[in-house]
């Protein structure tokens, strides 16, 4: 048989039904759903009198819209009640597993599936979230769908897609001191664009990537639809095995060894042909903010911001003129003088324990600076569990942050953690669009090290020096 | 779903790149667990000033383009989040078409599950017709999908383009994926049984 990437390999194993001119049907094994873009969902299902096909291949969270005060508190917002309520009346009676606000097992989507154990090599997940790509670091392919994608999986198990494109990213050599995963991904962002992936399923090589834990893995395949890829995967190895091993919900036993014999086979083959290649330099890398309205704005924490005039096209120049604009930033700024209100760690990209401890070993015995209003927002319920049995939430507490309950809270500025206009915020998330955390706030992404340093400086710093 | 065969009406053209659905609707207004009635939160963060009046600035709020059904913008169109609310929001107002040089996934997919058209057309194209939708505001576009034709009123500008074929017969048709994967039920109970 010919040579194959792992995404060819999981891809065809899937292939349900296929007509030529027609998108592949493919088989779906591992369905998350939220409370977001499924209530519409649900509503088409009774609709047209269909039914849940596959329930125990479907689990349930809630995390876009809830809360992150304690959870003793009710919640007030009456439209974001009735979107949670919404979501615990559509599973009830179907089977599907569900994780309430009070559940020890609840979280965001894309921290729970691989923490639990659901999420493993081989498979195809899919969630309505485009950020869902973070599950292929465990070498699985998964995919970000929209709500009518979500009520055909409910319906059928299956996705209608087009076979996307390969590419290969490759990391060569090895990360610098002081480079995180967030960074790599940041870096990667930089240099092929916010549309360079589009239609490509993007698979991470290299020593770099190697390297990185699980939790690392995840960061960089979190933000592959950021670079506008379909999906983004790393191929499993002795790392994503030992992770596996500690998960409450997947294989034990003989049959884990099984599943790891099988595993094995899925890395791409030598001699199999991605359609494009990109190379990096690992010792190129180096902490990375973002200056701009989209992840592709990056700079390096010693550069300074861009003047719009030194960019070649037109449309590039007065994007970059309007993101200035909306930032409040002028150019040649040095990146480091940027003076920060809010400090936001946490959203699928970087709320894993392996986060929250790298955040923590910065401030550890330090004080978050008297402008600047810091927050942590664990990933789900069992890392902020792990963080307290850690003592990790002292540390941040006595810094003076503040030690939230699950979600995504200001990832998207959906729930009452919100950006005031004009605010400025060093945010471990993923999209620094205009508005995103709140109508005119301003974001800049970053690493939990760096931003863990500037809510103690006050600004942005070079993690390097610290 | 409603067929799309033929639509003629007012295009605006939205001269950004990189249009991202946080920008064609926010998350707040996500919180409805309807597919209706998001069509007065679209662009809202563009289309309303911080007390809540209109921009007049923004190309929806200028009078030639009330009633507009066609949206002209720059490349990667539809960029970020996968909500569906994005096309909702769209199709609420009355958007029926989007033409651009290029889109996001997720969101080229989204748009074809509600019976909206994104059309791709050469970023020179696109040029042509945002020029001439400056130049001329209210301009009225044709749009034919059958005939894979795109005209404007005065005919000064006519292009052709291309739909994957079918994407294009679902949309002249109405066609809903699930009934027609459902169609396939025989190999979906194959596949499940064997593995
Ligand atoms: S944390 Fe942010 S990016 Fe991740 S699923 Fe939640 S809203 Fe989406």
């Amino acid at each position: 048989m010919a040579a194959q990437t792992m995404f060819e390999k999981i891809w065809d194993s899937h292939v349900v039904h296929e007509e030529s001119g027609q998108p592949s049907i493919i088989y779906i094994d591992l369905h998350l759903i939220h409370e977001v873009t499924t209530p519409q969902a649900f509503d088409g299902l009774r609709l047209n009198g269909r039914g849940v096909r596959r329930p125990d291949l479907t689990i349930a969270t809630v995390d876009h819209n809830t809360p992150t005060w304690e959870l003793d508190k009710p919640v007030t917002d009456e439209i974001s009640k009735k979107q949670l309520d919404a979501l615990a009346d559509n599973v009830k009676d179907t089977g599907i597993t569900f994780y309430d606000r009070f559940s020890e097992n609840q979280g965001i989507v894309h921290v729970i599936g691989p923490d639990l154990g659901y999420t493993l090599p081989g498979k195809t997940v899919v969630c309505g979230d485009s950020h869902t790509s973070t599950h292929g670091a465990l070498g699985c392919l998964a995919m970000g769908i929209g709500t009518s994608e979500v009520e055909h999986v409910l319906a059928t198990q299956t996705l209608r897609q087009f076979k996307p494109k390969t590419m290969e990213v490759r990391i060569n050599g090895d990360l610098p001191v002081g480079v995180s995963a967030k960074d790599v991904i940041l870096g990667i962002i930089g240099k092929i664009g916010i549309n360079g992936g589009i239609g490509h399923a993007i698979e991470y090589t290299g020593e770099a990537i190697r390297s990185l834990s699980m939790d690392g893995r995840m960061t960089v395949c979190n933000m592959s639809i950021e670079g506008g890829a379909r999906a983004g995967m790393i191929a499993p190895d002795e790392t994503t095995f030992a992770y596996i091993k500690e998960r409450p919900y997947a294989p034990k036993g003989e049959e884990l060894e099984a599943a790891i014999d099988e595993w094995k086979k899925l890395p791409t083959d030598t001699g199999a042909k991605f359609d494009k290649l990109v190379e990096i330099d690992a010792a190129d890398l180096a902490p990375f903010v973002t200056w701009g309205t989209n992840p592709g704005m990056v700079a390096k924490i010693t550069d300074r911001v861009p003047d719009p005039a030194s960019f070649d096209s037109p449309a590039e120049r007065e994007s970059a003129e309007r993101a200035l604009t909306y930032m409040g930033l002028e150019p040649n700024t040095p990146i480091e003088e940027i003076k920060i209100d809010r400090i936001f760690l946490g959203a699928c990209t970087n709320s894993r324990i392996d986060d929250l401890r790298a955040a923590a070993s910065v401030i550890k015995g330090k004080t978050v600076n008297p402008n600047v209003y810091a927050m942590v927002v664990p990933g789900s319920a069992r890392v902020k569990l792990q963080a307290e049995q850690e003592g990790l939430d002292k540390i941040f507490k006595d810094a003076g942050f503040d030690w939230r309950v699950a979600g995504c809270s200001m990832c998207l500025g959906m729930n009452p953690d919100i950006l005031q206009p004009g605010e400025r915020c060093a945010s471990t998330s993923n999209r620094n669009f205009e508005g995103r955390q709140g109508k005119g706030g301003r974001t800049h992404l970053v690493s939990p090290e760096m931003a863990a340093a500037a809510a103690i400086a006050g600004h942005f710093v070079d993690i390097r020096n610290w | 779903m409603e067929p799309f065969v033929k639509v003629s009406g007012v295009a605006a053209p939205i001269d950004r790149v990189n249009i991202d659905t946080d920008q064609v609707i926010p998350a707040i207004h996500l919180k409805s667990i309807e597919r209706t009635g998001y069509g007065k939160f679209l662009f809202s963060s563009w289309r309303f000033n911080a007390d809540g009046t209109p921009n007049p600035d923004f190309v929806l709020n200028k009078p030639e383009y009330q009633n507009a059904s066609i949206i002209v913008a720059g490349r990667n169109f539809g960029c970020g989040s996968s909500r569906e609310h994005a096309p909702w929001a769209l199709q609420d107002y009355g958007i029926r078409c989007v033409i651009a040089p290029s889109f996001a996934d997720i969101f080229h997919n989204n748009c074809y599950q509600n019976g909206l058209l994104p059309i791709v057309l050469p970023e020179e194209d696109v040029r042509r017709l945002m020029d001439k939708l400056e130049k001329d505001p209210g301009t009225k576009l044709n749009i034919d999908l059958e005939g894979l034709r795109i005209w404007d009123e005065d005919e000064e500008i006519v292009l052709e383009f291309n739909v994957e074929e079918f994407r294009r017969y679902c949309l002249l048709n109405g066609l809903d994926d699930i009934g027609l994967t459902l169609q396939n039920e025989e190999a979906i109970k194959a596949f499940e049984s064997k593995s």
